[in-house]
């Protein structure tokens, strides 16, 4: 019958998901016409759960809020705390923050890049993202003692720091990255399947892109410069990050921005492990966090927001957490109506969704 | 510390202030909802060129809350988690989940109220009893 | 897809890039979190680690004498070994094995 609507659930489970996300989407034939996310799999009360436990505590606990961000989740935890207790971080810890940062943002970007390619069907390119990304993890592993939940970020600085050797297996793991980049990057780029797939898919404008509060690649992909690294926290300050943009607003901008970004971070990374002075790597914090502040970081998927309100007790009275993918959803929703059953996985993994994230 | 940029809003000015927010072209970034005990303490949080700007409402236990989702349609996703977790009424919004955004249909109510779940927490987190005492 | 046959036929070429696990094994990194071990001989039994864990995986008693962790509970993220005001604690860099340590 052409023209009537059928509605079809969308996940939870879903070849295509790692997570658990509904979508209801209204078809006309295979058009969808509307789309509505149904979520809540994953809610774990983390936000109530912080107020239970002691401000120290609660750097582990946002840790698991989500993996593949986790030291990113951490980072703007305790620069909110050391905001609120007034601590400054030493210089060689604002540095290592920004190392581990930048090879979360890598292996995040690499994960998107497999879980994008399988979106499609292209299995060759998952593997071969993938296996970059086991480079990333092991470096990870051998400078933090962790492979995605690194557990290094402390308030008032850092707990491990990083020696000269493992420095140098830095340097040398994000050699390879670039290697196994050049490799990829054409095949994103240029391919014809992969741009067949891409381009056009799932497109917004900047005007709504804004509108709808945005951030992270799915801006920048709409050419609005926004990269909360440019204000400056940790080593930002000495390490200037310029936002990568691209014009497009589709899949595909999308999918060029994270390339980008990732030989933005190589780069970053090589800077920061060639100025990062000597020095302590962590300085103590005493006393119990007072008053309300807010905390900001940039994340692979875009800036997160944290919400910290303490008492003066050593138990926090409100921690609120606005993941990027929460703030994705709603241009989501606006991607969704219009395009074709086929395209919805695609156009779901363009914004590098977070469901974990998204419910805490 | 205190939070900058702060501006006191009543329920019925809220609108109103929301859509001066909108035509200075600021960005929707998120709202937060805390129980302080006789009411809600609501801010609106928006952003332009990286500066915060917050909205300030006092809300009294069982009134209702206007929803801004008709000026920031972003504002829903956000109204409708406040909905569930603090099981407060919001009045006008774009789409309605109706308490089931998050939450099903037995799950408890308010959680993120100052009393929701907190037994529950509670009686978790003393499964390591404290030995100090003894 | 053409654009990723060189890297493809490579990849046939090549030897794999995984391990057969069980038999050929990576030694762990030296600073690995693997798990996490108490020296009883050193333990005072203060009990401050039980009290800071965030996972609230530890128990411990002064009397009688014990300390107990429960795998399942513990997230080795190491704070009790950074805690522990005799440093009795410490992280293995081996991994425990599925089920217990």
């Amino acid at each position: 019958m052409p023209g009537s609507k059928s509605i079809i659930p969308f996940g939870p489970q879903h070849p295509v998901f790692p997570e658990p996300l509904q979508l209801r989407l209204v078809l006309e034939d295979e058009k969808v016409v509307e789309a509505l996310p149904a979520i809540g799999y994953v809610h774990r009360g983390i936000e109530k759960l912080a107020e239970k436990k002691e401000y120290t505590q609660n750097i582990f606990l946002v840790e698991r809020i989500c993996g593949i961000c986790s030291f990113m989740h951490a980072l703007a935890y305790c620069q909110g705390i050391e905001m609120l207790m007034d601590v400054t971080v030493p210089d060689r810890a604002r540095y290592l923050r920004v190392i581990w940062s930048e090879l979360h943002r890598l292996h995040s970007h690499l994960l998107w890049l497999g879980l994008l390619a399988d979106s499609f069907g292209f299995e060759s390119l998952f593997m071969q993202s993938w296996r970059s990304r086991e480079a990333v993890m092991d470096i990870m592993e051998a400078t933090a003692g962790g492979r995605v939940i690194i557990s290094t970020c402390i308030i008032g600085g850092v707990r491990r720091d990083i020696s000269e050797e493992l420095m140098a297996e830095v340097l040398k793991t994000v050699d390879v990255l670039e290697r196994d980049l050049e490799i990829i990057r054409p095949v994103v780029f240029d391919d014809y399947s992969v741009k067949q797939r891409l381009v056009g898919t799932g497109r917004i404008t900047s005007e709504q892109a804004y509108d709808l509060g945005s951030v992270g690649p799915v801006a920048r992909a709409c050419g609005i410069a926004r990269d909360f690294r440019e204000t400056g926290y940790a080593a930002y300050k000495e390490i200037k990050v310029t936002p990568v943009t691209e014009t497009g607003g589709d899949a595909y901008a999308r999918a060029r921005v994270r390339i980008r970004e990732m030989y933005q971070s190589i780069d970053i990374v090589r800077q920061a492990v060639r100025d990062i002075p000597a020095g302590d790597i962590a300085v103590p914090a005493r006393g119990n966090p007072e008053g309300e502040v807010i905390s900001r970081v940039e994340q692979p998927r875009g800036e997160v927001i944290y919400y910290i309100k303490g008492d003066g007790t050593k138990n926090l009275e409100r921690l609120r957490v606005r993941t990027p993918t929460f703030a994705n959803m709603a241009p989501l929703l606006t991607m969704l109506p219009g395009c074709e059953l086929a395209n919805v996985p695609v156009i779901v993994l363009s914004i590098d969704p977070c469901i974990s994230c998204t419910e805490r | 510390m205190s939070l900058m940029n702060t501006v006191a809003v009543s329920p019925d000015s809220l609108l109103q202030e929301v859509a001066g927010k909108y035509r200075q072209r600021y960005r929707f970034v998120t709202m937060t909802c805390t129980d302080i005990g006789d009411g809600y303490d609501i801010l609106y949080h928006f952003d332009k060129d990286y500066e915060l700007c917050n909205l300030r409402l006092y809300l009294k236990k069982g009134e209702e809350l206007p929803s801004i989702s008709s000026i920031f349609f972003a504002a829903l996703l956000v109204e409708n988690e406040i909905k569930d977790l603090f099981s407060i009424p919001i009045r006008d919004l774009v789409i309605d989940y109706g308490g089931r955004f998050l939450l099903t249909e037995d799950a408890p109510v308010a959680p993120m109220g100052r009393e929701g779940c907190s037994r529950a927490i509670d009686i978790r987190l003393q499964g390591a009893p404290e030995e100090e005492d003894k | 897809m053409v654009s990723l046959l060189k890297s493809v036929i490579n990849n046939v070429l090549r030897k794999p890039e995984t391990r057969c696990y069980p038999v050929e094994r990576r030694a762990p990194f030296a600073g690995s979190r693997g798990h996490v071990e108490m020296d009883p001989s050193t333990c005072t039994f203060c009990g401050v680690c039980a009290r800071k864990c965030p996972a609230n995986a530890l128990t411990v008693s002064k009397d009688p004498r014990s300390w107990t962790l429960e795998p399942y509970k513990c997230i080795v993220c190491g704070y009790c070994a950074d805690i522990c005001p005799k440093k009795s604690i410490s992280m293995n860099p081996n991994h425990g094995l599925p089920g217990g340590i």
